[in-house]
C-alpha cells in the first residue's frame, strides 16, 4: 500500500488538514455543520506538529508491524491482510490506551468524550483522503508503493 | 498419534500472535492448538470493561469467530497437556492422546496467586483472571453490597473501580505501604490513592487478611491490625505467576518463568514459549524476567512464530509497561521503576501539579537515554517516549522539553527528527 508522506518545508502550519480531517470523520460531513450543530465537536485524526518556524503534519504511518496491533487487548485494531490499513473498530474499543501507550509516533488520539481511540483511516470510505486534498500547498501527497 | 508442523498449547494472546505471524509467512503447515479452556479466544484483559458494561459479551472475544479456520487451526479445547517429551517431539494430553509436532509453542500463560490464607476456597471468593471468574463475579454483581479486594496492584485496583462504579462499598487490602508499588513512585501512588479516596474506596495500606470469615461464603475478614470488614463479595488479585509445570516436568530450564533466549526459544530444542509463562528478555535492564502483559505475549508469539517458520528475529524491544486508567486519571509508564528506595546512576526529570493530578517523571541513564517514565493525567503521545527509550537516544540536549506536556518530534533536533522520520516526510523540494 502507499503511504500519506509530508513536506515540511512547504507545510505553511494552516491546520487545514486537521479542520477537514475533522470534518471528513463528522456526522454530517459539512463543515458548518460540523463544527456548530453536532452535539461533539469533530476531532481530527491527523496532527500538525509546531515548532516556528517548523511545521509538518503527521498520522498513523500504517506500518508493517504495528505495535499498536501487538498491544491492543481488545482486537479493535487490527491490520488488514489486503490492504495494509491498520483499521480500528471503535464498537470493540474499550479505551484502554495501551496503543497509545505503544505507538512510535504518538498518533493514536484519545477520544476523551468517548473514553475511546481514534485514529487516521486513509478516508476509507470516501471520495478523497482530505488531507491530501485539502492542503493548499501541497504539503501532504499520497505517495503509492 | 497425530503429527503437526506446530503445536501451541495455550490460547490467549501469546497463542493468537504465533498463529497470525505464522500464517504471514506459512500458508500451508499444520497448525494445532490445545486449550485447557473451552472458551473461543477471549481477552481477559476486558474483564473490567465488560463488568463495568462498557462491552457486551460477545467483545470479550479477542479475534472474530471464524479466526481458527480462516488460519486453518485445528483446535483441541477443554483438554490439558500433561507431558512433553522434547526428546520424542510429542505433548500427551489427559486422556492419553500424543500429539507429535516440528515446533511447540508453549503459551500456557500464567494464574493468579491466593496468598496462603485459611478460607481463600469459600464461595464468592473470585480471582479476576479468567471468564470462570467473569461469569462468577457477574452473577454476584445483582446481590453483592460490600466487596473486599485482596491487592492493591493494577489487577486489584481495576477490580476495585468497576465494583465501585456497581454500586458496591469497596475495600482494597494491600500488603505494601502503597499502591502500584511496583509500577510507580511515591508520588504517582499518592495521586491514585487521592483518586480512589475520592471516589469512596476505602484503602488499607500495609495490611493483609489475616481471616476469612463465613460458612460456605464469604462474610467478612479480619485484617491483620484488626479491622472486621464485613463482606459479601471478595476478590483476590494480587497478581499471577507463570504456569510452568508442563516445562519444568520436561527438565526445560525455568528461572520464575521459563527462560527463553531472544528468538523465544526454550532450553530444549524445537520448543519455544511467550507470555506469562516465560521470562522474557527485558531491553532495559539487559535482564530476563516474567513480563506478564498483554503487548509482550502477543509480539513474543509473533516473533516465535517467525522463528518456528525458519525466519530468525528477535524480541528485543520489551520491557515493563503499563496504560492504566482509574475514573478520571490516566496513568502510563513504561522501563525502570524508579522510586526514592531505587540506587543508582540516574538522574530524574519530574514535574508535578498535584491540584490538576499531573505528574511527568523520567529517569535518564549518565548517557541521558530514558530509562524510564511515569506519565500520569497527561499520557498523549507517549509512544513517542517509548520509541526514544527503545532507540537508545541521548535525549540531554531537549530533555527539558520531555515534561512541556505537548512533547512530539517538533520537539527533537533536526538531524534526530528526521532520521527517525525519514520514511515518512520528503525533504529538499526548495
Amino acid at each position: 500500500m502507499g503511504k500519506i508522506l509530508a513536506k515540511p518545508e512547504v507545510c505553511m502550519g494552516c491546520h487545514l488538514c486537521e479542520i477537514w480531517c475533522a470534518v471528513a470523520h463528522s456526522k454530517s460531513k459539512h463543515i458548518i455543520k460540523a463544527f456548530n450543530y453536532e452535539d461533539k465537536k469533530p476531532e481530527p485524526r491527523v496532527r500538525v506538529e509546531e515548532k516556528l518556524p517548523l511545521t509538518f503534519a503527521l498520522q498513523c504511518r500504517h506500518c508493517n508491524e504495528p505495535d499498536c496491533v501487538s498491544a491492543c487487548i481488545s482486537g479493535a485494531l487490527t491490520k488488514n491482510p489486503e490492504s495494509g490499513a491498520i483499521e480500528h473498530d471503535a464498537e470493540k474499543c474499550v479505551g484502554c490506551y495501551s496503543c497509545v501507550l505503544t505507538c512510535p509516533y504518538g498518533n493514536i488520539f484519545i477520544d476523551h468524550a468517548h473514553k475511546k481511540v481514534i485514529k487516521c483511516d486513509l478516508c476509507a470510505g470516501m471520495e478523497t483522503m482530505y488531507c491530501v486534498s485539502k492542503c493548499p500547498n501541497q504539503a501532504l501527497v499520497y505517495v503509492e508503493d | 498419534m497425530g503429527n503437526y508442523d506446530y503445536l501451541i498449547i495455550g490460547n490467549s494472546a501469546g497463542a493468537v500472535g504465533c498463529i497470525e505471524g505464522l500464517r504471514s509467512i506459512d500458508k500451508t503447515g499444520s497448525i494445532w492448538l490445545v486449550s485447557e479452556e473451552s472458551n473461543h479466544v477471549y481477552s481477559r484483559a476486558l474483564i473490567p470493561y465488560y463488568l463495568a458494561g462498557k462491552i457486551t459479551i460477545d467483545k470479550m472475544f479477542y479475534r472474530p469467530a471464524e479466526f481458527y479456520d480462516r488460519a486453518g487451526v485445528t483446535l483441541i479445547t477443554g483438554q490439558k497437556a500433561e507431558a512433553l517429551d522434547p526428546e520424542k517431539q510429542e505433548v500427551v494430553l489427559t486422556g492419553g492422546e500424543r500429539l507429535g509436532y516440528g515446533k511447540l509453542l508453549l503459551a500456557t500463560g500464567g494464574k493468579p496467586i491466593y496468598p496462603p490464607i485459611a478460607g481463600l476456597d469459600k464461595q464468592n471468593i473470585f480471582s479476576f483472571h479468567s471468564f470462570k471468574d467473569l461469569l462468577g463475579i457477574e452473577k454476584k454483581l445483582a446481590s453483592a453490597r460490600h466487596a473486599v479486594v485482596l491487592g492493591g496492584g493494577v489487577i486489584g485496583l481495576m477490580a476495585a473501580e468497576v465494583l465501585k462504579k456497581k454500586g458496591l462499598k469497596v475495600s482494597v487490602v494491600e500488603l505494601g505501604g502503597r499502591v502500584l508499588a511496583p509500577v510507580i513512585d511515591e508520588t504517582g501512588s499518592m495521586l491514585v490513592e487521592k483518586t480512589f479516596k475520592n471516589a469512596g474506596v476505602d484503602i488499607y495500606l500495609n495490611n493483609t487478611i489475616q481471616e476469612v470469615h463465613g460458612e460456605e461464603s464469604v462474610e467478612g475478614v479480619t485484617l491483620r491490625d484488626g479491622t472486621n470488614i464485613p463482606c459479601d463479595l471478595l476478590i483476590v488479585g494480587v497478581g499471577v505467576i507463570p504456569r510452568v509445570e508442563l516445562a519444568e516436568s520436561s527438565g526445560i530450564e525455568i528461572n520464575r518463568g521459563i527462560v527463553v533466549n531472544k528468538k523465544m526459544q526454550t532450553s530444549a530444542p524445537n520448543v519455544y514459549a511467550c507470555g506469562d509463562c516465560a521470562s522474557n528478555f527485558n531491553f532495559v535492564t539487559g535482564q530476563a524476567q516474567p513480563l506478564p502483559l498483554w503487548p509482550n505475549a502477543y509480539t513474543g508469539g509473533r516473533i516465535a512464530a517467525f522463528n518456528m517458520a525458519g525466519i530468525e528475529r528477535e524480541y528485543t524491544v520489551g520491557t515493563s509497561m503499563n496504560a492504566m486508567h482509574f475514573f478520571d486519571l490516566n496513568l502510563i509508564n513504561a522501563g525502570l521503576n524508579v522510586t526514592g528506595e531505587t540506587t543508582g546512576d540516574f538522574r530524574v526529570l519530574q514535574k508535578l501539579d498535584a491540584n490538576k493530578d499531573i505528574y511527568l517523571k523520567f529517569v535518564l541513564n549518565n548517557k541521558g537515554v530514558i530509562q524510564g517514565y511515569i506519565l500520569i493525567g497527561q499520557i498523549n503521545r507517549a509512544g513517542i517516549f517509548l520509541n526514544l527509550m527503545r532507540k537508545k537516544i541521548d535525549v540531554r540536549s531537549f530533555e527539558q522539553e520531555l515534561l512541556s506536556g505537548d512533547f512530539g518530534y517538533a520537539n527533537l533536533p533536526d538531524e534526530l527528527r528526521w532520521q527517525l522520520l525519514r520514511e515518512d516526510v520528503i525533504l529538499g523540494v526548495v
